[in-house]
């Protein structure tokens, strides 16, 4: 088990070295100057551009600039502006305030709604899809499978607006979306984050469903579900202890793929509800051209992907011993 | 099947020593038809099959793939999906008719009074559980066990079927055992309420000859011990003549010859087991004498022969008398020993100990 999460930690470090060039190197590719966007367009003469370009770093050669960065990761920085202390992500010249500050400002409403929208969507999906299986053929698992097949095309930006106007404005049967810290009182969270992890959640639920439904049908076939069946034991026992064990291996290999959409879809939902998380910080970046925040967020983003991954994995060896052993 | 005295022992015939027949048979199948519907219509997997089994002894029912004898197996334990399969006939147990029995009662007799052995032990074990909670589970169930009793019972049959250290292998997953092992581990938890009656889906037919004949031999020593009857469904006439008292060979879905271990392999009646007997290779035989196989392949049985379900690859078909044709007339199976075959007695005497006896030897 040690080995596995130090061989797994090393190959986390090497993709996100390699997801930091990327993003760096790929920012540059942009045909567009922060320096010319920080002090308005006509404005800035060329002796002040080329003071704001040094002032935030960029008149330097760009292999020069990452591999400052990177030193500042372990070292920290100094800034014109302020300082950066280590583990520096850069500075942001938008709000005058190291990177690092900002996105642990907003990674607990980000990490609230992805953990929430987890959690939501495997104990649905995998509900529906055991109700679903319990009972193959008959009028419920068909409702459940057909309006799985409908949910599992409806997008966030589609469905946050119309369930906000039903369910909030109109109807008032949830409060309004929002972020407060679970430190201030878990009741406003989860009133606040509930809607969002609703909507989030819909498509990976409907998914879910039919992923579960599926497993758990193929594992009611296995050999050894009949071997416990001619043991004597019943449907209940049969179909819990037997097939359900079985149909958790395709659903965590699915899971750990699908930790990526899991983060897009989050700041997806952020956008919709306007909530104060890294996917709303990202676009802001964007349209600023904050590269250093932009850095900032994607690292922070694949560093996420990365852990969940991992844990993923080990759930694979709680689940199968064969996996512990080999 | 029980009526037939042993007659003098033949020459290629091993066999086990002749065992007293015993008087009433504790499992008796009658007129079983299991049928499947599927997409391309229905198939009649087992179709009119009848036969005893008696305390202590052990039925070989022999048969290529997909002549329904593990279907028909599968029938007695009620496994099949009651949905998708229709059953017809009676499987009586000491006189309890299990076709009609509800899901229920079967739950109370599969694994206690009726246990199974399936062929792969690999796929056939849960690779989530260890083998002690495995054999320990139907322990726990049919006799009310508490925790710590039944995992002593799992250590005891693990010592029973031959597993070293059992005290610390119980606590092994299947992965971590070799296939034959595994088997045994098969065989323990198959034994562990004791069963009345034992179905043995091929097996030996994953394992390798060596570890075959221990599993054998283990059956047999258990079989002692318990008492049990004992089902041994095979392709493998070398398993059969091993270990059982009485064949039963099946084919299409039907019951084609029975008697004893001895008439069936010493004195064949049933052109269809003929080839059995012509397409197995034996020790001490020549060994540059070609294997002769069955021509063609079995029918299907969406839409079985209405006749004698062999005929159309039956050699002797043409030697059948007139007023009986094999295409329409389906042949009976006589009680007892006997074959279903229009052929008369005397002709197939004479076909078997002229044409197809010194073939054999």
């Amino acid at each position: 088990m040690l080995r596995f999460l130090l061989r797994r930690s090393l190959g986390a470090l090497a993709i996100l070295l390699l997801i930091s060039a990327v993003t760096f190197f790929l920012f540059y590719a942009i045909p567009r100057n922060p320096a010319l966007l920080a002090c308005g367009k006509g404005v800035c003469t060329q002796e002040q551009l080329a003071v704001v370009e040094h002032n935030l770093g960029i008149d330097k050669p760009i292999p020069q600039q990452y591999w400052e960065y990177m030193v500042g990761i372990f070292a920290g920085r100094e800034f014109p502006a302020g300082s950066c202390p280590a583990p520096c992500l850069g500075f942001s010249f938008r709000d005058n305030r190291p990177v690092l500050d900002t996105i642990l400002d907003r990674l607990p409403t980000t990490l609230s709604l992805a953990a929430g929208g987890v959690v939501v969507f495997l104990v649905l999906g995998l509900g529906f899809g055991m109700v679903a299986a319990w009972r193959r053929g008959t009028l419920t698992d068909r409702t459940v499978s057909s309006t799985s097949l409908v949910l599992s095309s409806a997008q966030i930006y589609f469905l946050g607006p119309l369930a906000l106007a039903l369910l909030v404005y109109n109807n008032q049967i949830l409060s309004q979306p929002g972020y407060f810290p679970i430190t201030e009182g878990p009741g406003a969270w989860f009133a606040g984050l509930l809607l969002p992890w609703l909507v989030l959640s819909t498509i990976f639920t409907a998914q879910y469903t039919r992923l579960s439904r599926a497993a758990l049908i193929e594992q009611l076939q296995e050999d050894h579900v009949r071997t416990a069946r001619a043991k004597g034991m019943g449907r209940r026992t049969v179909f819990f202890r037997y097939a359900w064990r079985g149909s958790l291996i395709p659903i965590v290999t699915v899971l750990g793929i699908d930790m990526g959409s899991l983060i897009g879809g989050a700041m997806i939902t952020e956008q919709t509800f306007a909530l104060p998380g890294l996917g709303r910080l990202a676009v802001d970046s964007v349209t600023q051209s904050n590269l250093p925040m932009l850095m900032g967020v994607m690292l922070f983003a694949a560093l996420m992907i990365v852990v969940f991954n991992i844990i993923v994995d080990a759930c694979y060896a709680l689940i199968d011993p064969r996996v512990r052993l080999a | 099947m029980t009526t037939t005295q042993p007659a003098a022992p033949g020459p290629e015939v091993t066999g086990r020593p002749a065992t007293e027949p015993a008087a009433e048979p504790f499992l008796s199948v009658r007129d079983l038809r299991v049928r499947f519907g599927t997409e391309d219509g229905v198939v009649k997997a087992v179709d009119g099959l009848s036969f005893d089994v008696a305390r202590g002894r052990t039925l070989g029912i022999v048969g290529e793939s997909g002549s329904g004898k593990s279907v028909a197996n599968q029938a007695i334990l009620g496994l099949h999906n009651p949905k998708a399969t229709d059953i017809t006939g009676q499987i009586l147990l000491e006189g309890e008719d299990l076709v009609t029995a509800r899901e229920r009662r079967m739950e109370q007799l599969r694994g206690n009074k009726i246990a199974i052995i399936f062929q792969d032990p690999l796929t056939s074990l849960s690779p989530y559980h260890t083998v002690g909670q495995q054999i320990a589970e139907p322990f726990r169930k049919h006799r009310g066990a508490g925790r710590r009793e039944a995992r002593e019972r799992a250590v005891e049959m693990l010592a029973k079927v031959g597993i070293p250290h059992p005290a610390r292998r119980v606590d092994d997953y299947p992965h971590q055992f070799s296939g034959g092992m595994r088997q045994r581990v098969m065989i323990a938890m198959a034994l562990v309420c004791d069963p009345d009656l034992l179905i043995a889906d091929e097996p030996t037919t994953a394992l390798d000859v060596t570890v075959q004949a221990q599993i054998l031999d283990l059956l047999l020593e258990l079989q002692q011990e318990f008492g049990s009857a004992i089902i041994m469904i095979t392709h493998d006439l070398g398993v059969v003549s091993r270990v059982s008292d009485d064949i039963l060979v099946m084919y299409a879905g039907r019951a084609v010859e029975r008697g004893t271990v001895h008439d069936v392999l010493s004195r064949p009646q049933h052109p269809y087991t003929w080839g059995l007997l012509g397409s197995m290779p034996r020790l001490g035989g020549d060994v540059g004498k070609e294997l002769v196989s069955i021509p063609g392949a079995p029918p299907s049985l969406l839409d079985p022969p209405s006749g004698c379900p062999f005929a159309p690859r039956c050699t002797f078909r043409d030697e059948v008398p007139d007023n009986l044709s094999c295409a329409d007339d389906r042949p009976a199976l006589p009680d007892g020993r006997g074959a279903a075959c229009h052929l008369t007695g005397e002709r197939r005497t004479v076909l078997f100990t002229e044409r197809i006896r010194p073939r054999l030897l």
